[in-house]
C-alpha cells in the first residue's frame, strides 16, 4: 500500500496532499490495474524504441548480406534474416519510427479533424449539425478500412497515403463521440452559467465544453492508436503502404510472407511485434476506461 | 393467535466488501409475521430494512453475502434449504413487489408471458388454464382490460397499472406471505392510496400476511397492524401500531413520528433528528443511536441495549424507559 | 412492425444516393487523367482519346452518373480492362465465395463470442472470466492477416491438415473464416460480458428470481434476451470490420473472392472494378445493417412504435 502510494505521488508529480486529489485518486486507482500498467510500461518502451531506433540496430537495416539469406534466429541474427540477408531484428527495431509514427499521426489527425467537427456539431445543433452528422453517415456507410482502401486507390500508394487515409477513416467516429459527448456537458449548469454571463460561443465552446469531453477522447483516443497501427499494417500489408525497401513492419510481414514454408520467422516476429503493441494500447485504453468511468466503480 | 407465517430469528447479514473485508448490514434482527395481517418494517434508508427482506427471500448474492441465524417459512428453515428447495418457495410460499413498477418488469416481454411465466413455475395448468388465471388475476387487482393489458408491454402501461401487475403476479400462486419492499413510494399520491387498499383487500379476502416494507409512516398508519421499528441495522422497537404512534418509547422512533407534519397542528419548525446513519464499516460502539440522541449518557456509548419487553407486544432497544430520559432532561 | 421496416428502407434511399454519387465522383477524383492511366503511358493522343469516348468521360456528369447508376441497376458494371471482360462476368463467380466465407467467419465468431461473454458474466471476477477476457483482449489486438498466415503456417505448411489457399474444397474456408471472425468475436465477448453484467444488475432480473424462476431461465430468458439487443447492434456495427477483412484474408488465403479482386484492381487501376466493388461492399454493408435493424426491431417493442 506505501510502494502505491509513493509511486502515485511519483507519477503525479506532486507531494502528498492531505486530501485525496482528483489526480492522485485516478492515478492510485489507475495503478491498481496491473494489465493496464504493463500496457503503459510497454507503450513508453516503444515509444523510446521509435526515438533511439535507428541509432541502437545490431546491424544497419538496409545491410545486405548475401552469405545469410533467409536464416533463421540465431545468436548472430536473434530474428533471422529476410530475402536479401538483411537482419529481421534491426529492420524491426528501425521500422518502429516509421510504423508507430504512421499510426500515430494518422489517429492525431483524424482526431484533431473529428473533435472540431463534432464540436461545431453538438454546440451549433441544427442545420449544421445535421449537415456534418450525414456527412459521418456516408463516411460510415464505408464498411471498416475500405473508406481508408478507396482513398489510397485514387491518391496512390505510399506511406503518407496511408496516413491520410486512415485519419480520415478515424475523422468521422471521433465526431460523433464528441458530439455526443458536447450534447451530454451543454446540459450541465456550468455551461448554462457560462453562457448566461455572456461567454462567447467560442470561449464557451473552449473554456466550458470541451474539457468536459475530454474524458471520451482519452479513452477512445487510446483504443483508436491500436486499430490505427492496425488498420496502417493492413494497409502496407496489401502492398499499398510501404515500399519494399522501406523498413516497415507491415512491409516487412507482408514481403516475408512469399517465404512462409521456409522462413516463417520472417512473418512472426513483425507480426508478433505489432500484436504487442495493440495489445499494450488496448490494455492501456480499458484501464483508462475502467479508471474514468464512474458506472463502473 | 393466527399461524406464524415467517419467523426471523438473530438474522445476521453481511457482505463482502473488497477481498477480506466483511461488513455487516444487519445483526442480531427478529420478528415474526402472522397470516391475515400486515406488518410494517420502518427505518430510515440504508438501516437495513430491505436488507432483510432480500436475505428472508434469499435473493443476496452468495458470492458476497454471509446470512447467519434463523429464518422459518412456512415450517422450513430458509438457510438449511437447497438452491432448488429455495427456488420453489419463491413465488410460491412466499412472493415479493418492488419499488420500482416500471424497472421491475422485464422491459421486452409482454406482461402475459411474464404472468405465464410465474404461474407454469409452480402449476401444472394447461395453457388455456394459465390464459384464464392470467385474466383473473388481472382482474383481480382491478386492471379494466386485462384481455388487452396481457399483450402489452410494461412501457405501455402506467407505474400504477405496473405495480398492480406486479401484485397480481406475485399473488398468482396464493402464496401466504407477501413481501412488499416499499411498493408505493414510487407512485403518485393517490395511486399510493389505491395500491394500498389493493393489498388490505388481499390480505382481508385471502388472508395473506404482509410485510410492509417502507420508510413512510403515513403508510404504516394507514394499514399495517404491527410495527417493527430498524435503526442501523437494529431493530430498536416493535408494537402494535396504535401503541406505537400513541406511546413511541424509543427515542428514535418518537423523533420519527415528530418528524412527520400533521393537519391540525401548527409548529414553528418542524423537528427532525439531527446528524445521519451512521456508515456501515463505521458502526459506533454501544447503542447505534446514541451519536444522534439528545439523552445519550456515558452507558450509551458503552454497551448496546437488547431488545426488551416493556409492555405486551411492546419491545424497545432503549438503556433508560421514558421516564428515565424525562427526568434527565429535567436535571440539566 | 411493416410499417418499422418500410420506413427503415425509406430512410436509405437518400443516403444510398449520396454514396452511389460519391463512389461515382471517385473516377473523376483520381489525379490525372484517368483515360491517360488506362492507355498507358506510350498511349497515342487518338488511344487516349478513344478510351475517354468510351468510359463516357466527353459527356456531362449527370448524365455519366444517370448511365452509370443505370448500368448498375441493369447489370451492365462496366468493363474490366485487365480482364477483357465486363465486370459483371468478373463479379458473378466470386460474389458468392465472399458471401460464404462471409456467413461463415460471422456464424461461429458470433457463437463463439456470445457464449465466451455469457459466461466470463455469470462469473465475474473468477477464473473462467479472467480467461474469456485474456482470449478477447487478445482477438481485438491481433492483425488478421498475421492470425491467417500463423494459422496457414501451423495447420497448412506444418501439419497439413487444410491447403494452404484457395477453396475447391470446404476445408479452404476453415482457416480464413478463423483468421476473419477473431476480431469481431473478442468484440462480441466483450459486449457481451458488459451487457451481462449490466442487465443482470437489473430489477426485473431480481423479480423473476423473485418469481421463483432457476437462474438457468433467469440468464438465458430475461437478461439474455435483453442483452441480445447490444449484441445486435454492436454485431452490426463490425459487419463493416468482417467485410473489410474478407479484402485482407481473402488476399492471404488466394482466395478468389470479391476481396482479392478488389485489392487486384487497384494494384492495375482497373477502375470501374474498383468502383463497382466499392458500391458492392457499401451496399452488402447497408443490407447486413438494415436486416440488423429489423431484428432489433422484433427483439425490442420499444423501438417498434416510435
Amino acid at each position: 500500500m506505501a510502494d502505491t502510494k509513493q509511486a502515485a505521488a511519483a507519477v503525479s508529480g506532486e507531494e502528498l496532499p492531505k486530501a485525496q486529489s482528483p489526480v492522485k485518486q485516478f492515478v492510485k486507482k489507475f495503478l491498481r490495474r496491473k494489465t493496464a500498467v504493463i500496457g503503459l510500461l510497454f507503450i513508453i518502451f516503444i515509444l523510446i524504441i521509435a526515438v533511439i531506433g535507428p541509432h541502437i540496430t545490431p546491424y544497419d537495416p538496409n545491410e545486405y548480406d548475401y552469405g545469410a539469406i533467409l536464416a533463421g534466429p540465431s545468436a548472430k541474427h536473434i530474428w533471422g534474416t529476410d530475402e536479401f540477408g538483411r537482419d529481421v531484428f534491426s529492420r524491426i527495431v528501425a521500422g518502429t519510427q516509421l510504423s508507430l509514427g504512421t499510426a500515430l499521426t494518422a489517429s492525431v489527425l483524424g482526431t484533431a479533424v473529428g473533435v472540431v467537427l463534432g464540436l461545431i456539431a453538438g454546440f451549433f445543433g441544427g442545420l449544421v449539425d445535421s449537415f456534418i452528422m450525414r456527412v459521418c453517415d456516408v463516411m460510415f456507410a464505408f464498411p471498416g478500412i475500405l473508406l481508408a482502401i478507396a482513398i489510397v486507390a485514387i491518391i496512390g500508394p505510399g506511406i503518407t497515403n496511408i496516413m491520410i487515409g486512415v485519419a480520415v477513416f478515424t475523422v468521422p467516429s471521433f465526431a460523433r463521440i464528441i458530439r455526443g459527448a458536447v450534447l451530454e456537458v451543454r446540459g450541465e449548469l456550468y455551461v448554462e452559467v457560462a453562457q448566461s454571463i455572456g461567454c462567447k460561443p467560442m470561449r464557451t465552446m473552449f473554456v466550458h465544453i470541451f474539457p468536459g469531453t475530454m474524458q471520451a477522447l482519452i479513452v477512445n483516443f487510446t483504443m483508436n492508436v491500436g486499430g490505427a497501427i492496425l488498420s496502417a499494417s493492413s494497409l502496407s500489408f496489401l502492398g499499398f503502404g510501404a515500399s519494399v525497401t522501406q523498413a516497415e513492419w507491415g512491409a516487412i510481414l507482408s514481403q516475408g510472407r512469399n517465404y512462409l514454408a521456409i522462413a516463417p520467422h520472417l512473418v512472426l516476429f513483425p507480426g508478433l511485434v505489432i500484436f504487442l503493441t495493440v495489445l499494450a494500447f488496448n490494455l492501456f485504453g480499458d484501464g483508462l476506461r475502467d479508471t474514468l468511468d464512474p458506472k463502473l466503480n | 393467535m393466527a399461524e406464524t407465517l415467517l419467523e426471523v430469528k438473530d438474522l445476521t447479514t453481511q457482505f463482502k466488501r473488497g477481498k477480506k473485508d466483511w461488513i455487516t448490514a444487519v445483526s442480531g434482527v427478529s420478528f415474526q409475521v402472522r397470516a391475515g395481517e400486515i406488518v410494517g418494517l420502518v427505518g430510515e434508508s440504508g438501516c437495513g430494512k430491505s436488507v432483510t427482506s432480500l436475505s428472508v427471500m434469499r435473493l443476496h448474492s452468495k458470492d458476497t453475502t454471509r446470512i447467519s441465524g434463523d429464518i422459518v417459512l412456512g415450517g422450513k428453515h430458509v438457510l438449511d434449504l437447497s438452491d432448488k428447495e429455495m427456488q420453489s418457495m419463491r413465488g410460491n410460499d412466499v412472493s415479493m413487489i418492488f419499488q420500482e413498477p416500471m424497472s421491475a418488469l422485464d422491459p421486452i416481454m409482454r406482461i402475459g408471458d411474464q404472468l405465464a411465466e410465474a404461474i407454469t413455475l409452480h402449476t401444472d395448468l394447461s395453457k388455456d388454464e394459465v390464459h384464464k388465471r392470467s385474466v383473473a388475476m388481472l382482474k383481480s387487482v382491478g386492471i379494466p382490460e386485462p384481455e388487452m393489458t396481457l399483450k402489452n408491454y410494461p412501457h405501455e402501461l402506467s407505474g400504477g397499472m405496473c405495480q398492480r401487475v406486479m401484485i397480481a403476479m406475485a399473488m398468482s400462486c396464493e402464496p401466504k406471505l407477501l413481501i412488499a419492499d416499499e411498493p408505493t413510494t414510487a407512485l403518485d399520491v393517490t395511486i399510493q392510496a389505491q395500491i394500498l387498499a389493493l393489498m388490505e383487500q388481499i390480505r382481508r379476502e385471502r388472508n395473506t400476511g404482509i410485510l410492509l416494507i417502507t420508510h413512510d409512516l403515513g403508510v404504516v398508519a394507514e394499514i399495517c397492524s404491527r410495527v417493527i421499528v430498524m435503526y442501523a441495522g437494529h431493530v430498536v422497537e416493535e408494537a402494535p401500531v396504535d401503541e406505537l404512534f400513541k406511546h413511541p418509547q424509543h427515542p428514535y422512533t418518537q423523533g420519527l413520528i415528530a418528524s412527520v407534519p400533521r393537519l391540525g397542528r401548527r409548529v414553528h419548525r418542524l423537528p427532525s433528528i439531527p446528524g445521519s446513519v451512521p456508515d456501515l464499516a463505521a458502526m459506533p460502539d454501544g447503542c447505534r443511536f446514541a451519536p444522534r440522541c439528545k439523552y445519550a449518557q456515558e452507558e450509551c456509548r458503552a454497551t448496546d441495549p437488547a431488545l426488551v419487553k416493556i409492555a405486551d407486544d411492546h419491545t424497545c432497544s432503549c438503556l433508560f424507559s421514558e421516564k428515565e430520559r424525562e427526568e434527565m432532561l429535567a436535571h440539566e | 412492425m411493416g410499417k418499422y421496416v418500410v420506413k427503415r428502407i425509406l430512410s436509405m434511399i437518400p443516403l444510398l444516393f449520396v454514396i452511389s454519387v460519391v463512389i461515382f465522383m471517385f473516377i473523376h477524383l483520381i489525379p490525372g487523367d484517368p483515360a491517360r492511366q488506362i492507355a498507358g503511358a506510350d498511349a497515342t493522343i487518338g488511344e487516349v482519346q478513344a478510351i475517354r469516348e468510351e468510359l463516357g468521360l466527353t459527356k456531362p456528369l449527370v448524365t455519366q452518373y444517370v448511365e452509370w447508376v443505370g448500368g448498375f441497376l441493369t447489370g451492365d458494371m462496366g468493363v474490366s480492362y485487365t480482364n477483357n471482360t465486363t465486370v459483371i462476368e468478373l463479379l458473378t463467380p466470386r460474389l458468392p465465395i465472399t458471401i460464404y466465407l462471409t456467413i461463415c467467419s460471422i456464424t461461429w465468431s458470433a457463437l463463439l463470442g456470445i457464449i465466451i461473454g455469457v459466461v466470463a458474466a455469470i462469473n465475474r471476477g473468477k477464473a473462467l472470466d479472467l480467461i474469456g477476457m485474456v482470449i478477447a483482449i487478445a482477438g481485438i489486438s491481433l492483425p488478421n492477416f498475421w492470425l491467417g498466415l500463423q494459422l496457414m503456417q501451423i495447420f497448412s505448411v506444418n501439419m497439413g491438415i487444410f491447403p494452404t489457399g484457395g477453396v475447391e474444397t470446404w476445408q479452404g474456408y476453415i482457416l480464413p473464416s478463423l483468421a476473419m471472425g477473431a476480431g469481431i468475436m473478442s468484440i462480441l465477448a466483450r459486449v457481451t460480458r458488459s451487457s451481462m453484467i449490466e442487465n443482470l444488475g437489473k430489477d426485473y432480473i431480481r423479480t423473476s428470481r423473485a418469481k421463483g424462476l432457476p437462474e438457468s431461465k433467469v440468464i438465458m430468458r430475461h437478461a439474455f434476451k435483453n442483452s441480445s439487443i447490444d449484441v445486435i447492434t454492436v454485431t452490426a456495427l463490425q459487419i463493416g470490420a468482417l467485410i473489410a477483412g474478407s479484402v485482407v484474408v481473402e488476399t492471404v488465403f488466394s482466395i478468389p473472392g470479391m476481396g482479392r479482386l478488389l485489392v487486384d484492381s487497384i494494384g492495375y487501376r482497373d477502375y470501374e472494378v474498383v468502383q463497382a466493388l466499392i458500391l458492392f461492399f457499401s451496399l452488402e454493408y447497408m443490407v447486413i445493417n438494415l436486416l440488423a435493424d429489423v431484428l432489433y426491431g422484433v427483439i425490442n417493442p420499444r423501438v417498434r412504435y416510435e
